[in-house]
């Protein structure tokens, strides 16, 4: 490459690393800003002396969400969600993909199966249809309607096949030979060789889990079903207190003044906070892999 | 001994040349003493097998709230259920159109749709071109892990966050805007400002997602292809014209063409974190609107046809998307 060093040049450099700076301080600044506020007193916070650093220095938001059985049963309710929620995607996953990841000669309906997910892509019944099914199936209130009803990622499926489809045929048939059958094949071939494809789309499947709270509105009907999510949307953002008994109501005032709020918002994002940086190795490879194929 | 259909092609000493398919099938039949369907099905049961639990699930949670939807044209009453409530043929469509505020929220959800879809092409190749110039390996990937953090919190968390600092009595957004002499505004609760609200934190959540995509195909831009335009004379602005966006060009295509599906997704999680009785005019959108006549009016026959026309007119953009992708990036699904 031939480089330049002209005047121009090096005005670009310097402007354009400022710019980019700044737009990286823009992505980082309001998680930094409910930080500070979080460990700032009630009263600095609610006259609007905090910018990015503490004002007052005090823990007591904290020992305030931390100290509620509310917050804290949520938040189990999400841990749970999270673990069998991935555990069983992944598991669908990997044996969704083999079969449709296969040419057609070798398995004669697999073009027929392949649309029969893509459809769901497509077109969908609508938020109601969904809701009473799920209701019907007597699982609200339960963690089967947050789990059941997603457990099968029909992108990922799609982004694994093709994964699988990559992988050199040779393997495959040296197996076969040695007398594997798909089971064998799949175990002991494909799921150890598609690993960063695998950890790409458990991390999306975990991050999905962890945000959701839409499906914690619909399909629950009482507060203590609630997942962490769902709990803050009622808390933080609606300040939605019909479900909340008389005896609570206190707790709630409590848990949502603007200190606790934002103790509450940095609580729930810090797993992602530390979880997504470690993995952006294996997902910048998923995601470039599955958006574009050969 | 069983000789399967699958290990012969492996070893190929049965090529088409030397043994005609009849011939081969014939000698199959002779030594499995099976006919073909049963021989097929002893090769690919585990795979019809394996698709079990999926199709399980798929065809519960997928199709059958699709035959949900004849709902639309009864006057479903819950404790009736579908096969006991009454069919009132077209008249739930007829009181959609009837509806006083159906064209503004069909215009709603098109609008900011629309803006999202052009701002979120702009801004992440912008983003990605600019990121490319950095020489420094880790100034570059730092750079990229900060742009995409929003991307991973979800839109209750990030509302919150904006609500705090949107504010008008409090909000550091604010304040900045004070020292400039600017007045509060209140971002939230007014019709002029609430649909670029959604554009812009929508962009800013998710624009550092979009640069990776946009950054893989620029690393794959061929370098003497910047070293052949620098001899013709071609200077830092015009490569980026000649080389770099035409290099761009396909994968540029291909995030249009798969973003045309989305017109009718203005983003539902937002907006109804966001948005309060004040800024309906501007900020209901198909789906906010379904989800209070639904769920919050129990009108499930005239929620589901909303959801239903909605559901058409996006069948018929993505279809239209995948063709056009096909078409001019030869992108497959599977």
């Amino acid at each position: 490459m031939i480089t330049d060093r002209s005047l121009g040049r090096r005005v670009f450099i310097a402007g354009n690393f400022t710019f980019l700076f700044l737009i990286s301080f823009l992505c980082l600044m309001p998680i930094m800003h409910i930080l500070a506020i979080s460990f700032s007193s009630g009263a600095a916070a609610a006259a609007g002396k905090v910018s990015l650093w503490p004002v007052d220095f005090t823990t007591a938001a904290y020992d305030n969400v931390f100290g509620k059985p509310e917050y804290l049963r949520a938040f189990w309710v999400s841990i749970q969600r999270v673990l069998l929620g991935t555990a069983l995607s992944m598991a669908l996953m990997i044996v969704t993909a083999y079969p449709l990841s296969k040419d057609p000669r070798q398995f004669r309906l697999r073009t027929f199966y392949a649309w029969v997910f893509v459809f769901t892509i497509l077109f969908s019944g609508g938020l109601i249809p969904t809701y009473l099914t799920v209701k019907n199936l007597g699982m609200i209130d339960t963690l089967w309607a947050l789990v059941l009803p997603t457990a099968i990622p029909v992108f990922n499926v799609i982004l694994l096949l093709n994964f699988y489809r990559n992988l050199p045929k040779e393997l495959e048939e040296s197996s076969r030979i040695d007398g594997a059958g798909h089971f064998k094949t799949l175990w002991k071939i494909y799921v150890p060789l598609s690993l960063p494809a695998l950890a790409t789309t458990g991390l999306f499947t975990v991050v999905g889990h962890w945000n959701s709270w839409f499906d914690g509105m619909l399909y629950m009907n009482h507060t203590e079903n609630y997942p962490l999510q769902t709990f803050l949307q009622t808390v933080i953002i609606k300040m939605d207190f019909r479900f909340i008994k008389a005896e609570q109501a206190e707790l709630m005032v409590k848990l949502s003044d603007r200190t606790s709020r934002a103790a509450q918002i940095f609580v729930a994002a810090f797993p992602i906070l530390i979880v997504y940086p470690f993995l952006q190795r294996f997902f910048i490879k998923g995601i470039v892999m599955g958006s574009v194929k050969e | 001994m069983r000789v399967y259909y699958s290990d012969v092609e492996i070893f190929e000493p049965l090529s088409e040349q030397t043994f005609p398919l009849t011939a081969r099938l014939q000698l199959n039949i002779e030594v499995n003493g099976m006919n073909g369907l049963t021989r097929i099905w002893k090769r690919e049961w585990p795979l019809h097998f394996m698709l079990i639990p999926g199709l399980f699930l798929v065809l519960l949670f997928s199709y059958v709230p699709m035959a949900g939807i004849i709902m639309a044209f009864q006057k479903y009453v819950p404790n009736k259920g579908l096969f006991g409530s009454p069919f009132i043929g077209m008249k739930n469509f007829q009181l959609l159109i009837d509806y006083p505020d159906i064209g503004r929220i069909f215009f709603n959800t098109m609008f900011i749709a629309v803006m999202k879809i052009a701002a979120g092409l702009f801004v992440p190749i912008t983003i990605a071109i600019l990121l490319n110039e950095l020489r420094r390996e880790w100034i570059k990937r730092t750079f990229q892990t900060l742009v995409y953090l929003p991307h991973f919190m979800s839109w209750v968390l990030l509302s919150g966050i904006l609500v705090d600092i949107l504010s008008p009595s409090s909000g550091i957004f604010n304040q900045v805007l004070g020292w400039f002499g600017v007045k509060p505004i209140f971002f939230l609760g007014s019709n002029d400002w609430f649909p670029y609200v959604m554009v812009a934190s929508d962009v800013w959540k998710e624009f550092g997602f979009g640069t990776i995509v946009y950054l893989a195909a620029l690393t794959s831009i061929n370098p003497s292809l910047y070293e052949a335009a620098a001899m013709d004379g071609a200077g830092r602005i015009k490569q980026t014209f000649y080389v770099t966006l035409p290099g761009m060009m396909p994968i540029i295509v291909l995030m249009l063409t798969l973003n045309i599906g989305n017109v009718l997704n203005a983003g539902f999680e937002q907006i109804f974190n966001l948005y309060s009785p004040p800024v309906y005019e501007s900020a209901d959108i198909i789906d906010t609107f379904v989800y209070r006549m639904g769920v919050q009016q129990a009108q499930f026959g005239f929620a589901t046809a909303v959801g239903l026309l909605k559901s058409i007119v996006s069948f018929l953009f993505v279809s239209l998307s995948y063709v056009l992708a096909y078409r001019l990036a030869n992108y497959r699904i599977f």
